[in-house]
This record gives structure tokens, sequence and C-alpha cells, in this order.
């Protein structure tokens, strides 16, 4: 498992603790697993007809080993698909699910919710809700009392505090629940995606809260699907993938992991089949530098655009020609290419091939790859034009305007007036 | 670093995952305080009626009761003190029902708090038996003075009814603590135990008498007084009511024969409790 030391990606805001600061959480080859029942016994009527068929079960293996620390003071964030494991993994540190294997140490306080709202009554009011989820996360019933106003004050839920909580908006309850976790004291934090809520402004409020957080050296534990969000706030992250950390260091090298994971792996196929009674155009598709098929690519990595045509009959040549569009039409790039007078004509039923190695400047965003076939070298007419021959993806971590990143280095100096 | 960060968090300590009391004794008792108050005082604000719902029930069911058995069946139509005993039977009954009724579905209920929380699971279901007792003070208030009105004279023994109340709280919060946890696994537990409390509420001296004026067969009043609730009742009926009625001892005839309930109430209680802190630390997985 690749541990790397702990660096501020360009984007963190701090500084991370130091290396040799105290641990806050500590894991070791955590195993968990699950028995996910192939014919469920739900009632005591199915157990007693048939006694033993509750052994139809398969084991779902949610975590496979999975060891890591966190520093005192560290912001963390957790990353992987659907699926991979984070859920699993948070709801063990929160002591909702025990494990089956390792073990898990921990230092301080711990709030106790990994999701915000829970254990909201919504028959009561604000304030008694605050008090009950004030008690949950360990204050006592008197503590939580004196912070009332300034929890309600925090939510900008003033008006409001004496409202039963069904009466409230989603927003509403996000921003008091949120205000609730803030006032709590902890000294550990797991949090599931909760970053993206209320408006703009108290957005704004909850990233302050975070940065005050890190700043009074508490440890933060987020699972998010974010990657700007993790970029942001964590001083280092971590894929988790099949039950198993893929990474683990830097947020932003986690964040290219990620992105590579989430859209890689499509069947990139040949999806044109098109051409007249002369030629067929066999297939447009895109390699990346392994030589494997992608419908995905990441920016900044070498892509090879290829394409197939067969000819159906004798024919002295073919010019291919293929033009580069975004999304919005605009057209980006054009190149074409032409097979040489000197291999001679060209036989009925021979393929030609063409690769065209390109540097991906795209910035993140779809394309489109339209194609037109020429015979050669007769130039006077498109003897077909595949409209959207191939689309796809380039995906990376940084968005941004424009079409293409063009090869740049930027020098910047501060200089004194002149005088 | 927080500077006032006292010392002892920062050493790191074992998680062990969800368990019955999880989180310390005294959040746990927070906790249940809170939820308890809060649920109690829900009920009682949140209706019109409030608190009257939950006193007109069990007076509905004392008249009705009381019509049919003074006038149609007549058991109890001999005896002077039939009416008070039938009330505070069918009010520490109905509380005993009510509550374990209510505990079935209680940690299924508060899924998300338990799913998405550290939370201690015992705290569910004792919340509702502890609602349910906030309630019955209510209650018995209500009762006792139906009861002095009735011409009952107070006397010494109703400085034991607590413990018979005792008695009925622990063999409530045992059989709540085993079903809410038993409901999670096997779902008609629920249809299961509505019809076995129906079988205890004529299982338990509430409607009839035992000793005089009650069954010419002594086998069966022996047999009745192997349910753990029996004996509570009769005792409640000696200390509180009439002096000078049969005890729960003569009842089952000498006190060997108080053994089987006696065995089966500690048997239940074990048996709530082991399975509770045996099945807890899964409850999240199995919802």
């Amino acid at each position: 498992m690749p541990v790397e030391d702990a660096t501020t990606s360009p984007s963190s805001a701090e500084r991370p603790p130091a290396t040799g600061a105290p641990l806050a959480i500590q894991v070791e080859g955590l195993h968990k697993s699950f028995r996910i029942p192939t014919h469920r016994v739900d009632s005591l009527k199915e157990r007693a007809v048939r006694p033993f068929s509750s052994r139809d079960y398969r084991e779902l293996h949610a975590l496979n080993g999975v060891s890591f620390e966190v520093s005192k003071g560290e912001f963390f964030g957790i990353v992987g698909r659907n699926g991979s494991g984070k859920s699993t993994l948070l709801k063990l540190l929160a002591s909702i699910y025990r494990a089956d294997r390792g073990t898990i140490r921990m230092a301080g306080r711990l709030a106790p919710f990994i999701e915000l709202g829970v254990g909201f009554n919504h028959d009561l009011t604000a304030r008694e809700n605050v008090v009950l989820n004030g008690v949950m996360m360990g204050l006592t019933p008197k503590e939580m009392r004196q912070r009332l106003d300034s929890v309600i004050e925090f939510a900008e839920l003033g008006d409001f505090a004496e409202l039963k909580l069904k009466n409230y908006s989603s927003g509403m309850l996000v921003r008091l629940a949120f205000s609730v976790m803030m006032e709590a004291d902890a000294d550990v934090l797991l949090i599931d995606e909760v970053l993206a809520v209320g408006d703009a402004s108290f957005q704004q409020k909850c990233a302050d809260a975070f940065h005050q957080m890190k700043a009074e050296g508490k440890t933060i534990v987020l699972v998010t699907h974010e990657m700007s969000t993790v970029e942001a706030y964590c001083h280092r992250a971590m894929l988790i993938g099949d039950g198993r950390i893929q990474r683990i260091g830097d947020p932003g090298e986690v964040g290219r992991d990620y992105l590579r994971l989430n859209f890689e792996g499509g069947d990139a196929s040949a999806k044109v089949t098109s051409g007249t009674d002369d030629l067929r155009l066999l297939g447009v598709w895109l390699e990346d530098s392994s030589g494997k098929r992608v419908t995905n690519v990441e920016s900044g990595e070498e892509i090879l655009l290829r394409a197939e045509v067969e000819l159906l009959h004798e024919s002295p040549g073919v010019q291919i020609g293929f033009t580069l569009t975004n999304e919005d039409g605009v057209g980006v790039f054009q190149f074409g290419t032409s097979t040489e007078e000197a291999d001679g004509p060209i036989q009925a039923g021979q393929r030609v091939a063409v690769g065209v190695r390109v540097e991906n400047l795209l910035t993140p965003g779809r394309y489109f790859v339209h194609c037109g076939v020429k015979r050669h070298p007769d130039p006077r007419a498109v003897v077909f034009h595949v409209e959207r021959a191939l689309d796809f993806l380039v995906f990376g971590a940084h968005a941004s305007q424009g079409v293409v990143t063009l090869p740049h280095t930027i020098e910047t100096s501060i200089e004194e007036p002149g005088g | 670093m927080s500077a006032e960060a006292p010392a002892a968090t920062t050493e790191l300590r074992e998680v062990r995952g969800p368990s019955a009391l999880g989180g310390g004794p005294r959040r746990f008792f927070d906790l249940l305080l809170l939820m308890s108050v809060t649920e109690f005082k829900r009920v009682y604000f949140g209706t019109v009626l409030g608190y009257l719902w939950s006193l007109i029930r069990p007076l509905m069911l004392f008249g009705v009761l009381l019509f049919v058995f003074t006038k149609i069946f007549r058991v109890g139509a001999d005896l002077p003190y039939y009416p008070v005993l039938l009330l505070l039977g069918i009010v520490l009954f109905t509380f005993f029902q009510e509550t374990t009724v209510n505990s079935v579905t209680s940690v299924v209920g508060q899924e998300g708090v338990v799913r998405k929380t550290q939370f201690p699971r015992l705290v569910i279901p004792l919340a509702t038996v502890l609602t349910s007792v906030f309630n019955l003070g209510l209650n018995l208030i209500v009762v006792f003075v139906f009861i002095l009105a009735w011409g009952v004279d107070p006397t010494w023994t109703w400085l034991l009814f607590p413990f018979a109340l005792l008695l009925l709280f622990v063999f409530t919060a045992a059989v709540s603590m085993a079903l809410s946890v038993l409901y999670v696994r096997f779902r008609d537990v629920a249809i299961i135990w509505a019809v076995m409390a129906q079988v205890l509420f004529y299982a338990t001296p509430v409607l009839y008498p035992l000793g005089p004026g009650g069954f010419e067969d002594k086998t069966l009043e022996r047999l009745l007084m192997i349910n753990p609730l029996a004996p509570i009742f009769q005792q409640v009926r000696v200390w509180v009511i009439e002096p000078d009625a049969q005890t729960a001892v003569e009842t089952a005839g000498g006190w060997i024969w108080l053994l089987p309930a006696a065995t089966i109430f500690v048997a239940v209680c074990a048996f709530g409790v082991w399975i509770f802190r045996r099945d807890a630390p899964r409850i999240a997985e199995e919802l």
C-alpha cells in the first residue's frame, strides 16, 4: 500500500500538522463483511419451516484489511465510488457497525453523527431538538441549553426556534443540524457529504467554520464525491476501491486517481459502420498509451485516435480527415492523412488503418470526432462524411474555461513603482 | 491542537463498536431521561385532549368491563370492592400491554438513529418503558382518588405497593428489550405478541378475583399462578384494596408453588438482557 508523506496540495489553505503529531485515529487491518442472504428469512414461520435455509447467503467483503492513521488536527478525505466500502469504513469508525477483525483506536471525543439531521424528531420544536441532539453528542442537557441560543443564531433560525421541525424546509433542517454539530465540542468529526448545504452565504459560513475547526486542531474525516471539496480542505486523502486502500496521500493525486477510476473502463467500441458502395468506415476509436481502447481520457495524457476504412472496390488511394469539436459545436482541431501513392492502388477488400497520436491539451468536457473520407487522388468530392463518428469525455481534476490548455509558463513579479 | 484540551483526550483508545450501553453511563441516562420526557411531553401537549387520552382508554375499558362483569356475568357482583379492583388491575395491565406492544417496533422505528449515529441501543426500548411509567404515574393518581372515594381505608401496606410496581416495571422492561430486538429479525413478532398479550390479560387476575368468590377449582388458580404477573396482581389487591383477601402465597398453595412464577420471571429478565446484549452490535446491519 503506497503511503506517501502528507504534502499540501497547492490549493490547501493551511499546512498539515507536522509529521510526528499525535495520532487521532489509528486503524489496523480492518475487515468487515456482510451476509447477503439469497433467501431472506424474515419470519419465524419460515425459520421453522426450513431451519437451515438461513445458511443460504453469500459473503460480501466490504472491507478487506484497511490500515491507516490520521494525525491529530488533520483534515482527512475519503473518496471512492458507490459500494467501494467508504461508508462502511465511516460507520465502523463511528461505532455503528462492529468490525469483524482489526482494531480502531481513537483519541478524544467523537461526534457520533455521520449524517446531518439524524435523530431529529420532527414533532418537536427546533429548541427541543437541539438539546436532544446535543445530548446524543455527549453533552449534558444543561450544557446544551446554555448553547441553545448560539446554535439557533448560527443557523439563522431565530424566528423559527419554536416551530416544529415538520414545518421546516430541508435547507433549514440542514442548517440547524450543521449548527448543532459545530457546537458539539468533539475532537474528531466524521462527516459524510455535507458541504453542499444551504444557500451560498451559509455555505460560506460552513467553509469558515471548517477553517476554524482546522485552526483549532480538530480532526476531521470527510467522505465525499466532490473532488473539489477534498482538494480545497483536506490535508491528505484516501481512495478506497473494492474494500482496499487504492491510494493514500496528496489530495490532488488521489483526486485524479478517483476520476480515472470513475470514468475509465467504459467499453470503447467503434460505434459507426457506414460508408458507400466503394468504401466502408469500420470504426473510429481512442486508445490510451498502453493500447487499450478507452472512451474517456484524462486531460494531459497522450491519446491515440484510430480509424479503419475498408475498400470495397479497387482505388488509387484514400484520404481520411478528422474534425474535433466540443459540445457546443466549436471546432477545435482538424487533421487528415492519405495513403501514399507509392503504395500503389488499394485492392478491393483491403483495409486502411489510421492512427493519430494526439497530445491531449483539451480541457475537461465532452468532445466529438467527425470523420470524412475521400477517394484519392481525386480530391473533388468527399465520398462520405460521418458526423459524430466518436464522442469521448476528457476528465481532469481542474475544470477550466476555454477549449484547450495551451502549454504555458507564468512569471509573476511584484515591482516597486518606477521612480 | 487546542491548548485547553485535557491530556486524557490525546490517548488512543480502542473503539469497540456499537453496544447496548455504549457511550458511557452519564450519556446513557441523560439520553434515556431526555427521550422519555420529550416523548411524554409530545403526547401530553401534542393532541387536543393530550394526557386525557391515556386516561380515557382504560376508563372506557373499565366502564364496559364493569358493566359486563357485574350486570351480565355477575362475577364481581358479590365483591364489595370489585369496581376499584377492576380499575386498578386494568390500569396496571394496560401499562404492561401498551408498553410491550409499543416497544416491539421501537428499535425499528428509530432506524435513522440506529443506522446513522453511535447511539446506545438500550435507550430506545427503555425510553418507551419510562415514558409509559410517567403515564402510569399520572393514571395512578386518578385511580387512588377513585379508591379513596370508594371507601377503601389507607393502610401501611400501601407502602409496599411501589415494590410490586417495581417488579412490574422490571418485567415489562425485560419483555420490551427482548421484543424490540427480536422484531428486527423476525417481523411476525408483532403479531405473535399482540395475541400473547391478550392471552396474558386473561391469565392475570384482572377481570376475575382469585380466592373466595372466585373459581371453584383450586387447581386452576394454582395453574394461573405460574404466570409471573398473577402473583404481583394478587398481592397488589391485598396490599392496596383488601388486606384480608387471599395473598399470592395462599392462592398458589404455599411458597413452593410460587417458584415456577419466580423462575419464569427471572428467566424472562435474563433472556431479555442476554438477547439484547447479543444482538445490539448488529442491529444497524440487520435493519
